[in-house]
């Protein structure tokens, strides 16, 4: 982490920062109040660097060293719960431990904002890069947010706050181990003064108080009940309805927020999904995390054999922004779908989302999934190519769609 | 009209009696206090009252002699248990109801 | 070399460096502290990453740094450097020390052979410089252990030329305290002023 320069423009320095120092200053400027996690690899400098900043008194906020995952997460819960804004890391198998906490958060809707540093989930063990963990734990009622490189960690962390706390949803940034975690890069990092400008202190929705003794998230029956006071609450499918209806509307909020972000900061992200060269592109490539950088270079050299490739680099995940995606997608005649995951037994999660977001829409396209990158398996931006023109080739000789996905691997 | 006028958007209920609906309803036995057994009573000043401060559903009163709402008390027996004067019984409901018709 | 190689060689001024050193060595630091000053150039593309993984103390480790004039789009692990910077002349026995290095590229050696007694055949050019005997006269050591992550990087400006000597003292002056920033650019300076260069064609 090395400071830079200054920059007079816009009042940000620019740092060289790897991706976990990109996430702590994130939380830092944030104003986390209470921070809670377990250390593991590749996550451990975030840990390690945010307990520095707290020992320094750099950052006012309350580090609770926990003896596992689980608790990290409970932690920042109940933290949250009495009105504190609470930050916590983790990756692969720490993650797998939070499992139930995860429910827990989106369930009692407590704005929590996590980073998930992406590494492979064992049997067998692996610290290195891919997807499995976070998309393992898609639907759990997180909103997953992707970054591409070590600003858009930085900027969606500060986002993350300002989304959670309108729509009473915890958000996960993601992004790749290694690959963004451990590598260094410039980042512009902005004034206190100019995120707390952004980002309002936050509200809870439920605050434990002993003047006003309140029960939370007690036994909830099937059917809705009339309390004592005589009024109808939910029962438990109602309160079910209400998150999935938040997780529907918080499009709107994640655009709105992310326009706001850049009208302050100089860069927007009122889009969920980044896209390049998407106007006359017939061939579209989708990736997610750092894997849509990579297929930047792979579309300029399909570019320069004359294909009209886009890119369309998926930046939220959960809520899935369907209707943006077909209008996206409408006039490929090839998509290919990059996923660094795979939901056994059928296909990779991206690719799924894709296919069912497009069932129905006018658009006609042959879609091909390609499992890559799994356990650190390094992703070149010439596989990609070579992936697009066998897609080609096949759709050629008349092959249209595939039952289930192929591998980049040596098999 | 549907539940979203509660305005809750999680799980959520304040204390206030009969909250957890009549929990009398789930008792098959109750409890038969001695009074002269009962401490306060017998001291006739406020004392003990560990069944007040134990018993779960909050309906036994701080006074000489102690009440039991008895629409809210759900056998339990709690009470029973922990009084150190062994002024409480717990007596089943079909029993009762037999010396009651005797 | 491959495609995307092709691709990005073309580019003006695109550099992709790779570290050999053995864990300890500093080689990371070297590959972070060239980025940082590369940036300070004005290179608007800077990345620096350790080889992924676990590393162990006196293992062979590698690093990279990127340096293009342009934000950098790649991710994917370097695989045909155009420099490749060697800590510890023992490493030269490995293949993978080599592999890859582009035709006309540069090989830069901490070794007080010179070029040509290296034993070393390749489309390269090769530069080498006595990094260890500049850092031990000097005193230059961490733990007991003479470090020459950073006096190699006179050899790497004098090689290539892809930096200059003030932006690197200034990567120098923020990364280190005031009590070490004298020895290592006297470090870098020696080291510049004995490297000693071999260039093909
Ligand atoms: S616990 Fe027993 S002795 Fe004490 S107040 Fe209750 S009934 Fe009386
Ligand atoms: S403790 Fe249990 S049995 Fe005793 S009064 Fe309370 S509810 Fe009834």
């Amino acid at each position: 982490m090395i400071f830079v320069s200054k920059k007079k423009t816009r009042k940000a320095s620019t740092w060289i920062l790897d991706g976990n120092h990109a996430a702590a200053q994130g939380a830092k400027l944030s104003r986390v109040q209470v921070i809670a996690a377990y250390p593991i690899t590749p996550q451990s400098p975030v840990t390690e660097t945010l307990s520095e900043f707290v020992e320094r008194r750099e950052l006012g906020a309350q580090y609770i060293a926990v003896e596992s995952e689980h608790s990290a997460l409970a932690v920042c819960t109940s933290a949250s719960m009495v009105g504190a804004r609470t930050f916590t890391a983790t990756s692969a198998h720490g993650l797998a431990y939070m499992h139930e906490m995860l429910h827990w958060a989106a369930g009692a809707r407590l704005p929590v904002v996590l980073a998930c540093v992406n590494r492979a989930i064992g049997a067998p063990w692996s610290v290195l890069n891919d997807q499995q963990d976070s998309i393992s734990q898609r639907d759990t009622g997180w909103i997953q947010i992707y970054a591409r490189n070590n600003q858009e960690i930085l900027d969606s962390i500060i986002q993350a706050y300002k989304i959670a706390e309108s729509v009473y949803i915890p958000v996960m940034v993601c992004y790749d181990g290694y690959i963004l975690s451990h590598t260094e890069m410039p980042v512009d990092v902005p004034t206190q003064e100019d995120v707390d400008r952004f980002l309002p202190q936050y509200k809870p929705h439920t605050i434990l108080d002993p003047a006003n003794p309140k029960n939370y998230n007690l036994v909830t029956l099937a059917n809705p009940r009339v309390n004592a006071e005589g009024v109808l609450c939910h029962g438990y499918m109602e309160l079910r309805y209400l998150l999935q209806e938040a997780l529907q509307n918080s499009r709107e909020t994640i655009t709105t927020v992310g326009r706001e972000f850049g009208e302050l900061f100089g860069r927007s992200y009122a889009r969920m999904f980044w896209e390049d060269r998407l106007d006359d592109a017939d061939i579209i490539i989708v990736a997610m995390g750092s894997l849509a950088m990579e297929a930047i270079v792979a579309a300029d050299m399909l570019r320069e054999a004359g294909h009209k490739v886009g890119i369309l680099g998926l930046r939220v995940f959960r809520p899935f922004p369907k209707s943006d995606v077909v209008q996206a997608l409408e006039k490929a005649r090839l998509v290919v779908v990059f996923d660094k995951n795979i939901s056994y037994g059928i296909e990779g999660a991206t690719c799924s989302e894709i296919k069912s977001a497009l069932y129905g829409s006018p658009a006609r396209a042959v879609i091909r999934n390609f499992i890559v990158g799994l356990g650190g398996r390094d992703v070149k931006a010439r596989e990609l190519v070579d992936a697009v023109n066998k897609s080609l080739l096949s759709l050629k000789e008349g092959v249209l769609n595939k039952e289930y996905p192929e591998w980049i691997c040596a098999i | 009209m549907g539940t979203r006028e509660c305005q809750h958007i999680c799980g959520e209920s304040s204390p206030a009696v009969g909250e957890a609906g009549k929990t009398g309803e789930w008792r098959d036995s109750f409890p038969v206090i001695d009074q002269e057994k009962c401490l306060p009573v017998r001291q006739n000043k406020p004392s003990c009252f560990l069944c007040w401060l134990y018993c779960p559903e909050a309906i036994i009163s701080k006074t000489i002699p102690i009440q039991i709402n008895m629409d809210y008390c759900k056998g339990c027996g709690i009470c029973a248990q922990l009084c150190p004067a062994h002024a409480i019984t717990m007596v089943h409901e079909e029993e009762f109801c037999l010396t009651e018709t005797d | 070399m491959t495609e995307s190689q092709e691709y990005y060689l073309c580019m003006q001024d695109y550099y992709e460096i790779r570290w050999h050193g053995r864990g300890g060595q500093g080689a990371i630091t070297a590959a972070k502290i060239l980025a940082q000053a590369a940036y300070l150039e004005g290179y608007q593309g800077v990345t620096a990453a350790p080889s992924f993984g676990a590393e162990r103390r006196g293992a062979p480790v590698s690093a990279s740094t990127r340096i293009s004039p342009q934000t950098i789009m790649v991710v994917s692990q370097v695989e045909n450097p155009n420099v490749v910077i060697v800590l510890d002349h023992t490493l030269l026995k490995y293949q993978e020390v080599t592999s890859g290095l582009v035709k006309g590229g540069w090989l830069i050696v901490n070794s007080w052979r010179p070029p040509k007694e290296l034993d070393i055949k390749g489309d390269f050019n090769i530069a080498t410089a006595d990094a260890t005997g500049v850092c031990s006269s000097l005193g230059l050591a961490v733990a007991g252990l003479t470090v020459v992550n950073t006096a190699i990087l006179g050899a790497f400006i004098r090689a290539t030329e892809a930096v200059g000597m003030a932006s690197i003292e200034k990567a120098i002056r923020e990364r280190f305290s005031n009590g070490e920033v004298g020895i290592n650019l006297a470090a870098i300076a020696q080291t510049y002023e004995i490297t000693k260069l071999e260039k093909i064609g």
